[in-house]
């Protein structure tokens, strides 16, 4: 009996493990027949509405995707996971996607959050392109001034920008003196900071004043007083949606009337609710796309999005949308789902037709492209004009 | 002149601010030696109450700064009896960890009930008036801040000067073991220290929330440690030393941004803290009382 017993045991134990074999390889083929494409964004913390915008517009394109069939006769499988827009979280979340298995990943947008996500995405020789991430140390290392080989971009850089809006200051609202009044704690605004000053200059343009606030500042009454008191043609305000917002309401309140300008970090819902539609008329940025834009394919993008989200895509959900896009045509210029083909196939893209305009990628992983200035006008976002490098 | 004038404005109604949130600080200090660090944080729930009062509810600004003074006095005294009453006779530092504890609880208790997501003061709840006076800008919200600051001091003083409630404080404030021997209850009149630093404090939560139409879990850090500055200043223990340190770093801010440059603000508002502490420790209202034997 008790031998017997033994027998039964030893038949069971067996039979486990052929099992777990055999399910070892069920599991490994299904494996082969996805394409785990991370998303890492900021869906909660300072800039949350950009991520959740981008991860929407990125959900949306792989669903297209995987409706015509995927690439390469495979789906593509999200993982999805929030970085708190904090640059260590970014980090470590950049880590758990590792694990994995991803062939590529998305996000984050800021371009800090992505500073903290390059180290892991390059050790582990996994691409990684940013939606949004437009400080120009994002692609080139600061120190060697090499490429980075594994980091790629959707959207034009801060140098842009900057000479955007100081083209768009100087040729199209003939400001001679302008001020600068941007947020002094972050990469973002200094780099636009810098490009304005210098092709406003170029253009016969004088900076007469040069003023500074930082992150969670809420008043600005101060410096504002002094501007007012300088009386300038344009303002440029290069800083997030949360500073800006409070600091054009108390300019505006303060009887300041001069036009202002900044970067996309003002693209928010939260403008208009915080500073009021009146406050905010006058009032110029820089923009990767506009949902009011006729042309073909960004209506139809604009239909798709809003019959899934109900909401207008802003720049970052089409520029979620491009980065997938982008992933996806790097994988059919491989020919295979490896991470280190795919980054090859990405840095030698011409001409990809994306939702943001044509981009071509350059040495550095910037694409070329143009870009618009979005104007507010009674609390709406109107198209200005689009602007060519 | 005129730009001098209205810097004076802006610097006063943001000292007013400031102020309030620094007796708070001071009076808690006075009483029983601990910095409370979860002030500003008081001053956030403060804001989020007199928010959820304007939205929720549709009151006007007198009732939600009324409702957000009370739900924080609650929350003050609460505060004190969980956290800070079992260590009254630990060491300081103890204290001081704890209050940071606390701190940290209620921001992230926040972020954890309401999101990390910062929150719109709607429009309606505070229409802006401006009124032009001599080329000068002045918003009804300046001078609703201002006054409203000015009221509450005075009946904070009038308060610790005439009831006998203050009498009692005062004296806990002088001389713990003296007041309980002269039949005062020192733990009720802690709590009351806590009930009315806390609600001074939402005062300046909603005050902060209208004036500047925003807030959010993390809104109390920064001007809380603008308003500690402000009472360390003024001399720490010493209510006209806060209400002074309150507007003299208001004006200091506003003169660094508007006559200097406001890359500096910062720099010289933390800058004087170091001053203060090198130079008189006490504070301009302090008095060097020397060591006794």
């Amino acid at each position: 009996m008790k031998k017997n017993s033994r027998k039964k045991l030893a038949a069971l134990v067996m039979m486990v493990f052929m099992l777990t074999i055999v399910a070892g390889c069920g599991g490994s083929k299904g494996d082969t027949e996805k394409i785990n494409v991370g998303i890492n964004v900021e869906l909660s913390g300072g800039v949350a509405s950009y991520g959740t915008n981008a991860r929407d517009g990125a959900i949306l394109a792989i669903e297209q995707i995987n409706a015509a069939g995927g690439v390469l006769g495979m789906q593509l499988n999200p993982i999805e996971k929030d970085c708190k827009s904090i640059v260590d979280e970014a980090m470590s979340v950049s880590a758990s996607l590792v694990g994995e298995k991803i062939v590529a990943q998305i996000g984050p947008l800021t371009s800090g959050d992505v500073a903290g996500s390059t180290p892991v995405m390059m050790d582990n020789k996994i691409p990684l392109i940013a939606p949004a991430a437009t400080a120009s140390n994002v692609t080139v290392d600061d120190k060697t001034g090499a490429t980075r080989e594994y980091i790629f971009r959707v959207c034009f850089i801060d140098p842009f920008q900057g000479t955007l809006m100081a083209q768009f200051a100087a040729d199209n609202l003939k400001a001679k003196n302008a001020v600068i009044y941007g947020d002094s704690s972050s990469d973002y605004a200094k780099g636009l900071k810098e490009y304005f000053k210098k092709t406003f200059t170029e253009k016969g343009g004088t900076i007469i004043a040069e003023e500074g606030f930082v992150k969670d500042d809420r008043d600005f009454r101060a410096a504002l007083t002094k501007i007012k008191g300088l009386n300038p043609d344009f303002i440029y305000v290069p800083g997030y949606y949360q500073e800006v917002a409070p600091l054009i309401k108390q300019a505006r309140e303060l009887g300041i009337t001069a036009p202002i300008g900044g970067g996309d970090g003002w693209d928010s819902p939260d403008m208009v609710s915080v500073a009021g539609g009146a406050a905010l008329n006058n009032t110029f940025f820089t923009n990767h796309y506009s949902s009011q834009d006729k042309d073909p394919k960004i209506v139809k993008f604009v239909e798709a999005y809003k019959a899934k989200y109900k909401k207008d895509p802003d720049a970052f959900a089409a520029l979620g949308y491009d980065s997938v896009q982008l992933m996806a045509q790097g994988l059919k210029d491989a020919q295979a789902a490896d991470p280190v083909k795919l980054a090859a196939a990405l840095a030698k893209i011409k001409d990809f037709e994306g939702i943001t305009g044509k981009m071509s990628i350059d040495d550095k992983h910037n694409p070329i492209k143009a870009g618009v200035i979005i104007e507010f006008k009674d609390g709406a976002q109107v198209m200005n004009t689009r602007i060519q490098p | 002149m005129l730009e001098f004038i209205q810097q004076m404005i802006n610097g006063l109604s943001l000292g007013a601010i400031y102020a309030l949130i620094a007796l708070g600080y001071t009076m808690v200090y006075g009483i029983i030696k601990l910095i409370n660090f979860a002030h500003g944080d008081i001053m956030m729930v403060g804001a989020f109450v007199g928010f959820f009062s304007l939205t929720l509810f549709g009151t006007n600004i007198i009732v939600a700064m009324v409702a957000a003074m009370l739900i924080c006095a609650i929350l003050g005294v609460l505060i004190e009896k969980v956290a800070y009453r079992p260590l009254r006779n630990s060491t300081r530092i103890a204290a001081l960890i704890t209050a940071i504890g606390v701190s940290l609880f209620l921001e992230y208790i926040t972020i954890f009930l309401l999101g990390p997501s910062q929150r719109v003061f709607p429009e309606s709840a505070f229409p802006i008036k401006a009124y032009n006076v001599a080329g000068l800008s002045i918003l009804n919200k300046d001078v609703f801040v201002i006054v409203s600051a000015v009221v509450l001091m005075l009946i904070l003083q009038y308060i610790i000067k005439w009831t006998k409630t203050g009498k009692a404080m005062r004296a806990v404030s002088l001389d713990q073991e003296a007041a309980v021997l002269m039949g005062i209850s020192v733990d009720k009149t802690i709590s009351i220290t806590f009930a009315i630093g806390s609600a001074l404090a939402a005062a300046a939560g909603v005050m902060y929330g209208v004036y500047y139409s925003t807030v959010n879990p993390l809104t109390g850090i920064i001007p809380g440690l603008k308003a500690f500055v402000a009472a360390v200043l003024g001399g720490i223990g010493i209510i006209p030393g806060a209400m002074a340190g309150g507007f003299i770093m208001g004006l200091l801010e506003t003169m660094v941004s508007g006559y200097g440059n406001s890359l500096y603000r910062d720099a010289v508002a933390f800058g004087v803290l170091i001053l203060i502490l090198l130079i008189k420790p006490t504070g301009l209202f302090g008095k060097d009382t020397g060591e006794k034997v």
